[in-house]
């Protein structure tokens, strides 16, 4: 009746899973709870939950990455504290089942709901309004696209609470994730988990491409688009190559537990390496659709703040394009020890260190525009001069893993472990919390507390390195990845300083939390009345803070790059015509929750699928059929906003008050 | 076949996918794509089972012939040209072949270089055996 | 300056204004577009289990081969099916540009007959395979074989389904814009299908031969 679901599956028997799944169910019960006594249901239904606006889908991805961060966070915390206990003939206090699930989820966690929704987040918000019109390409898909991700994030969390989750680290290779050798449902809910998510994913890519391409203001030629939209787009291109392969091997091993087939199985002539081939295909565009918009933000962080333009503009967008096409032929450098053999393995070696060329011309570009500038080092810039150096080291250590012989001996190291934290870290979350305090006030009407952040960033700076340079020697010297207890007890100081950098990163956490709050409580006094607190150069800061729902009341008419910058320079940004123009209706897309019902039922399909209960799985699917049918004979989608409401608006902006 | 003095479109950012040129789909372009396929299916179908042709040259053949076949159906029924009014379409099709012969033609290479260094399956020795 | 001059006019269409500079394009651009990278994201997904099929066609674990299995006379019937099929989801969508409505029942009609009889063959070649002890979790080049010509079936029964479905919505909402837009998307699902099909067609059972 329930398949495989039983009594069991709740680990009433393992202390640390039971007590931090209590916590979790208590906080979110404190939290509904609350909301519901405050009234604000109706509110967060119609404004948030089915809202299309990719303003709010922006902000609710950024805080969907920002809450999984915290649960990712704390397995590395946990982690820390085994490794920086278990040395000589100590066990720690967490044993190889739960250790092993630990490294699983965080890597899960990180890469598909940290990192992820958080650069996903940052270009929702921004595209449109960077490149002047008024909503993305489509914006229902973009709800749905978001609430599937989120159905992704609530299964992999189950798995805390009812079940297991794989123990087989984040990209389950076979034989291991066969059902053999894993025969519980811990690799079923990283499966459909990531199936559901991945749908949502690839949306978003097909999206983001056709917004880029075919909606821009007029004048808005390529080479007038900021770098931004760029960066973006050669991300989201490699959404739209990648994920379908990932989609596809994943379904095979779906197909191989839940079917019996032999695609990876040792036995049937299956092979475990084409599985290894084939998600590395995958694999290694993801981190490039995770770094290249990180890229696009500092370099719209730089220019802004030195004052300058963008330097080498052109070289920048073939830089761009160069990776997104090169980031496609290094993957076996992933699998260098599988046995490829020596001249596979160089051809790949050295298009991974061609590929560390263009990023490099964008790091001269960026200490160019440096260069010269009045810099006013506010906590986006810090971000990104951190970013600077600590990528840097980080794209060194991955040009000397690109070495076959050299990675023969540092391959699943703790070298391996230090170089990916350092160029992601470094790279893509230096980039995503420069994105997050550069936009705040543009999304909410009020800046972040300046010290706290600064403060932020100084802890997550020194806390990488305390955190991660010991892993580097500690690899060196031959200790390898994904321990649970380790014999030299030679090793175990540098885990006790990796320990302490995590407690400095935990802190640096907590700081971004405490800015938060605070400036939420400071915000009358912190408000952002202008729309443009930074003097920035590109579109999105000629509208309000918040901008209105339509984001333009007329659209911008693009001259160059740097089009707000332009703008300003001429006058044209704030002068009042002689005659007031005449607004229009504008027409807007209704609000519909079909995103946050398909995903509704996408849970209980996959929650189905991974305790084999075939009849709440058929339930769970002809839910999402009767709604998709819905959902297609609804025709009353749009809404059209008076013309008098944007006059208003706009008369309200242009006499100095803000909202 | 498209009538190359028709105007290239008047839509912002170029013509969408399946719109031919001019704005109007044609008859004779669909049966024209359907006759050439039709020729190029059966001509697969035939180079399959022939001993006319040199054994080894069968597979590239094979090849050739399903390209042609795709190339007609990406012409004459998807309507993606060359010129100015289609790059974004082109260019994304360009792209997503990329992409698939890497994939494809990546993986074929990579796993026979695996396999080479492997100890033989069951299957090859069973074959040795024969 | 209203709103009417910064978009696309094309009565007073600057000259020599590239297309990149024209503002932003059509909802009909959009959603063809958009829609024309979904499909190329599909063939992508479908590369993938090619290049699981090309790997694993000879792991045949003591099992049958190709050679023994397939049937060309079938094969080259559901081809015609298919091919015959993306004809006439031409002319549907040439009915459609004329919202002629007959036609584009006459044509949609035969469409989905056409399909249905290409699932029809696939299904019942399935069965036969089976019932020989050829099932999919017998060898590794069964497993990638169901899986390959599997997923297009699946792909072909679902754009059945959204025939269907788009046929129903012509009949009760009738030639609006937002139909229309999906009618053409789904003329360029059904001709993509046809271009996967060739594909499965070469490398798998005419493939086999070697």
């Amino acid at each position: 009746m329930f398949g495989k679901l039983t009594w069991d599956a709740i680990p009433f028997n393992q202390p640390i899973p039971m007590a931090a799944s209590l916590m979790v169910v208590v906080v979110i019960l404190a939290i509904l709870g609350y909301t519901f006594a405050k009234g604000w249901w109706p509110y967060l239904w119609r404004e948030w939950i089915t809202s299309v606006d990719h303003k709010r889908l922006g902000i609710m991805y950024a805080v969907l990455a920002l809450v999984m961060l915290l649960r990712g966070f704390t397995d590395a915390i946990m982690m820390r504290s085994q490794q920086a206990v278990a040395a000589g003939g100590h066990q720690g206090y967490l044993p190889p089942e739960h250790y092993d699930q630990i490294f699983s989820a965080h890597g899960t966690i990180m890469i598909f709901f940290v990192a992820m929704p958080f650069v996903i987040g940052l270009m929702n918000f921004v595209l449109p309004l960077q490149l002047g019109v008024r909503d993305v390409a489509f914006p229902v898909l973009n709800s749905i696209s978001f609430w599937l991700t989120c159905s992704g994030a609530l299964l992999v969390n189950m798995s805390l609470m009812i079940g297991s989750f794989a123990r087989t680290g984040w990209l389950v290779y076979p034989p291991l994730s066969e059902l053999a050798f894993s025969p519980d449902v811990g690799v079923d809910y990283y499966l459909w988990s990531l199936q559901i998510s991945g749908v949502g994913t690839l949306m978003t890519g097909i999206n983001f491409v056709t917004t880029i391409l075919k909606l821009r203001a007029p004048g808005m030629g390529y080479m007038r688009m900021p770098v931004f939209c760029w960066t973006a787009l050669a991300s989201n291109l490699l959404i739209v190559a990648a994920f379908p392969v990932l989609t596809a091997t994943l379904a095979m091993l779906i197909l191989d537990r839940y079917l019996g087939f032999h695609f990876f199985t040792n036995d049937g002539g299956g092979s475990a390496m084409m599985f290894i081939n084939l998600i590395w295909i995958w694999g290694h565009p993801e981190v490039y659709i995770l770094v290249l918009p990180a890229f696009g933000v500092y370099s719209e962080v730089i220019a802004t703040f030195a004052r300058k333009p963008l330097f080498g503009y052109r070289s920048m967008v073939a830089a761009t394009l160069g990776i997104c096409l090169l980031s496609f032929m290094v993957w076996l450098h992933h699998f260098f020890t599988m046995g490829a053999g020596a001249d596979v393995n160089a051809f790949f070696g050295v298009m991974t260190m061609v590929i560390a060329v263009p990023t490099g011309v964008k790091v001269f570009n960026w200490l160019f525009t440096l260069y010269g500038g009045r810099v006013h080092f506010a906590s986006p810039v810090l971000w990104s001069l951190g970013f600077i150096c600590t990528f840097v080291i980080g794209g060194m250590t991955g040009v000397l893993l690109a070495i076959p012989p050299a990675d023969f001996v540092l391959h699943n190291s703790l070298f391996l472990v230090a170089h990916f934290h350092n160029v992601i870290i470094g790279g893509v979350l230096f980039g995503a919390f420069a994105g997050y305090m550069y936009w705040f006030p543009k999304a909410f009407g009020f800046q972040l507390n300046e010290p706290l952040g600064k403060a932020s960033f100084w802890c997550w700076l020194i806390g990488f390195y305390l955190a991660f340079f010991p892993l580097y020697a500690l690899g060196l010297m031959g200790a390898t990845r994904r321990m649970q207890h380790y014999d030299n007890v030679e090793w175990q100081p540098l885990m006790l300083v990796a320990m302490l950098g995590a407690l400095v990163i935990l802190t640096g956490i907590l700081l971004i939390i405490l800015q938060l709050f605070v400036s939420i409580r400071q915000r009358a006094k912190l408000a952002d009345r202008t729309g443009d607190p930074w003097q920035g150069r590109t579109l999105e800061w000629s509208t309000a803070s918040p901008p209105p729902a339509w984001n333009f009341a007329l659209l911008p008419q693009v001259h160059g790059t740097d089009a707000y910058w332009t703008m300003k320079q001429a006058g044209r940004a704030t002068s009042q015509p002689a005659t007031p123009p005449a607004y229009e209706p504008l027409e807007v897309p209704r609000n519909t929750p079909v995103g946050v019902i398909l995903a509704f039922f996408s849970v209980i399909a996959g929650f189905a699928l991974i305790w084999h209960i075939w009849w709440l799985a058929i339930i769970g699917l002809i839910g999402l059929a009767v709604t998709a049918l819905s959902h297609a004979w609804s025709v009353d989608r749009e809404m059209m906003i008076p013309a008098d409401e944007v006059a208003a608006f706009e008369r309200a902006r242009a006499s100095g008050g803000g909202s | 076949m498209t009538d190359l003095t028709e105007q290239p479109t008047h839509e912002p950012q170029g013509r969408p996918p399946g719109v031919e040129r001019g704005g109007h789909g044609s008859f004779l372009t669909y049966l024209t794509g359907l006759g050439f396929a039709i020729v190029l299916t059966l001509a697969s179908f035939w180079a399959a089972g022939t001993n006319l042709v040199w054994g080894p040259a069968v597979p590239v053949l094979l090849a050739a012939l399903a390209v042609g076949q795709m190339g007609v159906h990406v012409v004459f029924f998807f309507n993606i040209g060359s010129g100015p009014d289609s790059t974004n379409n082109f260019l994304a099709l360009a792209f997503g072949v990329f992409v698939v012969g890497l994939v494809v033609f990546g993986s074929l290479l990579i796993m026979a270089n695996l396999d080479a260094n492997m100890m033989p399956s069951m299957d090859q020795l069973m074959k040795m055996q024969r | 300056m209203s709103v009417a001059d910064t978009l696309t006019n094309p009565a007073n269409e600057p000259v020599g204004v590239p297309y990149s500079e024209r503002g932003p394009a059509s909802i009909e651009t959009v959603a063809s577009f958009g829609f024309w990278l979904f499909l190329l994201s599909d063939v992508v997904m479908f590369s993938a289990l090619f290049a699981a099929y090309a790997v694993l066609q000879d792991h045949v674990a003591g099992g049958p081969d190709g050679l023994k299995l397939f049937n060309r006379g079938y094969v080259l019937a559901e081809t015609m099916c298919l091919l015959i099929s993306s004809f006439t989801c031409g002319l549907c969508a040439l009915a459609i540009e004329r919202r002629a409505t007959a036609a584009f029942y006459l044509w949609g009609v035969i469409t989905f007959v056409l399909g249905a009889s290409f699932i029809g063959l696939e299904i019942s070649e399935f069965l036969r395979m089976i019932r020989e002890g050829a099932a999919p979790e017998r060898s590794a080049f069964l497993s990638a074989f169901f899986t390959l010509v599997g997923c297009h079936g699946l792909h072909v029964s679902l754009g059945l389904a959204w025939l269907a479905t788009m046929m129903a919505q012509v009949g009760t909402l009738g030639f609006r814009p937002q139909i229309v837009r999906r009618l053409l998307c789904f003329t360029l699902f059904w001709h993509a299908l046809d271009i996967v099909w060739i594909g499965v067609f070469t490398i798998v059972y005419l493939g086999a031969r070697w």
